[in-house]
């Protein structure tokens, strides 16, 4: 289990001399479901290009499974795709299109038959057999592109956005098919993903990029609660994020007011980046509290309240169960493990 | 509604063009000078059917060659950066700017016994070849002439072929040759079928290019058509008849290749 399947060293990739991936460093083990998480462009379908040899990368090495597969053609590789644009081939039906990968490895006509139309039923297109490709809609387009890539149940499956023209209740049901598969198949799963929630509910680890640089790889857990910087604690989830000075271990100060805290180890009044989750801040009545402000907005969100607060010139976003009154002066109070203390990210 | 307005400069275009011609060319074969019903010119054309055959092969093999030249030079160019891609096709369309006749004189002068071609070789002590006047000459001719006809519809097929479907193949374990016939060859089909009734249909009945590269012996059947309009054999009611021979001919040649049911491949192509 803890055998790396892929391992990406020091991976360079430029376009007319633009650097997209500035030195990936990246293990990936064997039967692990790892999702690449970051804002657009910020090179996860490169990377996913480059493991799966579309694109070599001018620096760096990738490994397959202990050796070097640098230079290694697309189909020589125990790697399949489900592409961002889906990329079915027009010429051909949908039993045609699922049926490809398995036909260019000569199986047995009726055991094709077979493979393709159990795999067809698991993403809920049984009886489109015989469509036509451009007679399909976006969603079915993108399950036929997963129902191509899974039948060849290769070792690695690189997942580019495989579910983002889907509806929220499809693409919850497919969230969990693909993770049952995953787990019954034992394939590793490189997904690449927009969608934080659906990062976090599905992975074993979540690497977080940004501008072609790894900003964090670790557990869902891990990446949430312990963001190891501004930009990651923002990325997931929604934060305040307020600069703070860290005048000793254990005491920051931030809003004008000294807090004490779990973090150490920066230098004596270092500059930094502090970070509280919404849901982490308490409201309390004035005189209990450590902060006030004056409620901006009020926005309703289903399972909470999301409300907007103004503390003397610093925003912060609150998420209760309970609402407040716009324009009532309210109390506000954080624990100390709540305070995240954060180095500021050079720019 | 408005459409159907638009659509009526067409329509009298198609009639005016199209339809009246052809039911003259109908009417002639069908009559005699006088003006009476006869299959006579029909039967007629029973004589010159080693000419039509010799016509349907010639250009069978000169839009073989075309596809062959070209198919592969389309597919270059597809995957060519855009403004390259552009230039080239530019450059392979240039010759079709200048006159046909030009063109196909030029050639003359190229394969001529004492032409430029045999005048080099003779330099290097070769015997003057037999070029002009041949078959071979012919079916050089006619490639010249024709192959920008194929390339324009493969390339134009072409380059619809996304690299993601290409790429999705390799992905799949497809290896270059696989790729080739599993994805590009069938993808650009309907430009072949294109190509090939662009080339053919003038191919079978050129007469110019006979005339001039293959002599008196190799003579087409659209020089036998030209001799019964405006050569010394004037007789329109026969040239009309070999003329719908040889249509009904080379529908009858694509309606049985397959060339007309499997438009919708077109459509698929998105
Ligand atoms: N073929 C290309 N030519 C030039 N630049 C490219 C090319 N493909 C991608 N890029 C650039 O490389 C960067 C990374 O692109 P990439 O497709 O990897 O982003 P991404 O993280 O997958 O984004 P998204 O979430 O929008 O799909 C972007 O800045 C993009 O503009
Ligand atoms: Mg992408």
């Amino acid at each position: 289990m803890e055998k790396n399947i892929i391992s990406l060293r020091g991976i360079v990739a430029e376009y007319d001399g633009e650097r997209v991936l500035d030195g990936l460093d990246l293990d990936i083990r064997d039967e692990e479901f790892v999702t690449f998480l970051g804002p657009s462009g910020c090179g996860k379908t490169t990377t996913l290009r480059i493991i799966g040899g579309f694109i070599e990368p001018k620096e760096g090495d990738v490994f397959f499974d202990g050796k070097k597969i640098n230079g290694l053609p697309p189909y020589q590789r125990h790697v399949n795709t489900v592409f961002q644009r889906y990329a079915l081939f027009p010429h051909l039906d949908v039993f045609e299109n699922v049926a490809f990968g398995l036909k260019l490895k000569k199986m047995p006509k009726e055991q094709i038959a077979d493979k393709v139309e159990e795999m067809l039923k698991l993403v809920n297109l049984s009886g489109f057999e015989s469509r036509s490709i451009n007679q399909l809609s976006g969603g079915q387009q993108q399950r036929v592109a997963i129902a191509r890539a899974l039948v060849n149940e290769p070792k690695v499956l690189l997942l580019d956005e495989p579910l983002g023209a889907l509806d929220l209740k499809l693409r919850k049901e497919m969230q969990l098919e693909l993770k049952r598969i995953q787990q019954s198949l034992k394939i590793t799963f490189i997904y690449v993903t927009h969608d934080q929630e659906e990062a976090l509910t599905m992975s074993d680890r979540v690497v977080v990029m940004k501008r072609g640089e790894i900003m964090q790889i670790g557990t869902p857990q891990d990446i949430y609660n312990e963001p190891a910087n501004a930009f990651v604690a923002d990325f997931i989830g929604e934060s305040n994020i307020v600069d703070g000075v860290m005048h000793k271990d254990f005491l920051v100060e931030f809003a004008g007011v000294e807090f004490d805290c779990v973090d150490k180890g920066f230098e004596t009044d270092e500059q930094v980046d502090v970070v509280i989750r919404p849901e982490d801040i308490k409201v309390v009545p004035v005189d209990e509290a450590q902060l006030t402000g004056l409620v901006e907005s009020v926005t309703f969100k289903g399972v909470h309240y999301e409300i907007a607060v103004d503390g003397h010139g610093q925003k912060w976003i609150i998420h209760s169960t309970l609402s407040q009154t716009p324009g009532t002066l309210i109390g506000m109070m954080v624990t100390p493990e709540d305070i995240h203390i954060m180095k500021k990210m050079e720019e | 509604m408005k459409m159907k307005y638009a659509a009526y400069p067409y329509i009298i275009w198609l009639i005016v063009f199209m339809a009246i011609p052809m039911g003259l060319i109908i009417y002639f074969a069908l009559t005699d000078a006088s003006g009476a019903f006869t299959i006579a010119n029909i039967a007629q054309t029973g004589r010159y059917m080693p000419v039509l055959i010799r016509s349907i092969w010639l250009a069978t093999i000169s839009t073989a060659v075309c596809l062959v030249l070209a198919y592969p030079l389309s597919y270059m160019l597809s995957r060519m950066q855009g403004l390259t891609s552009r230039t080239l096709l530019t450059l392979v369309m240039l010759p079709m700017w200048m006159n046909f006749l030009l063109r196909t004189y030029a050639w003359m002068t190229l394969l001529e016994k004492n032409g430029i071609i045999n005048q080099i070789l003779g330099v290097f002590g070769i015997e003057p070849l037999t070029m002009i006047n041949t078959q071979g000459a012919v079916i050089m001719g006619m490639v010249y002439n024709y192959i920008p006809f194929m390339i324009l519809p493969l390339h134009s097929v072409m380059v619809k072929i996304g690299k993601d479907v290409i790429e999705a193949a390799q992905d799949l374990g497809a290896s270059p040759a696989s790729v080739f016939s599993q994805v590009i060859l069938p993808l650009s089909m309907p430009g072949v079928r294109t190509g090939i009734t662009m080339v053919f249909v003038p191919a079978v009945s050129t007469f110019v290019i006979s005339q001039m590269l293959g002599g008196g012996t190799n003579q087409l059947i659209g020089d036998i058509i030209e001799l019964q309009f405006l050569g010394n054999a004037y007789n329109p009611s026969l040239g009309s008849a070999i003329s719908m021979v040889l249509m009904v001919l080379v529908l009858l040649c694509m309606s049985l290749t397959g060339f007309f049911d499997d438009d919708d491949v077109e459509d698929r192509l998105i």
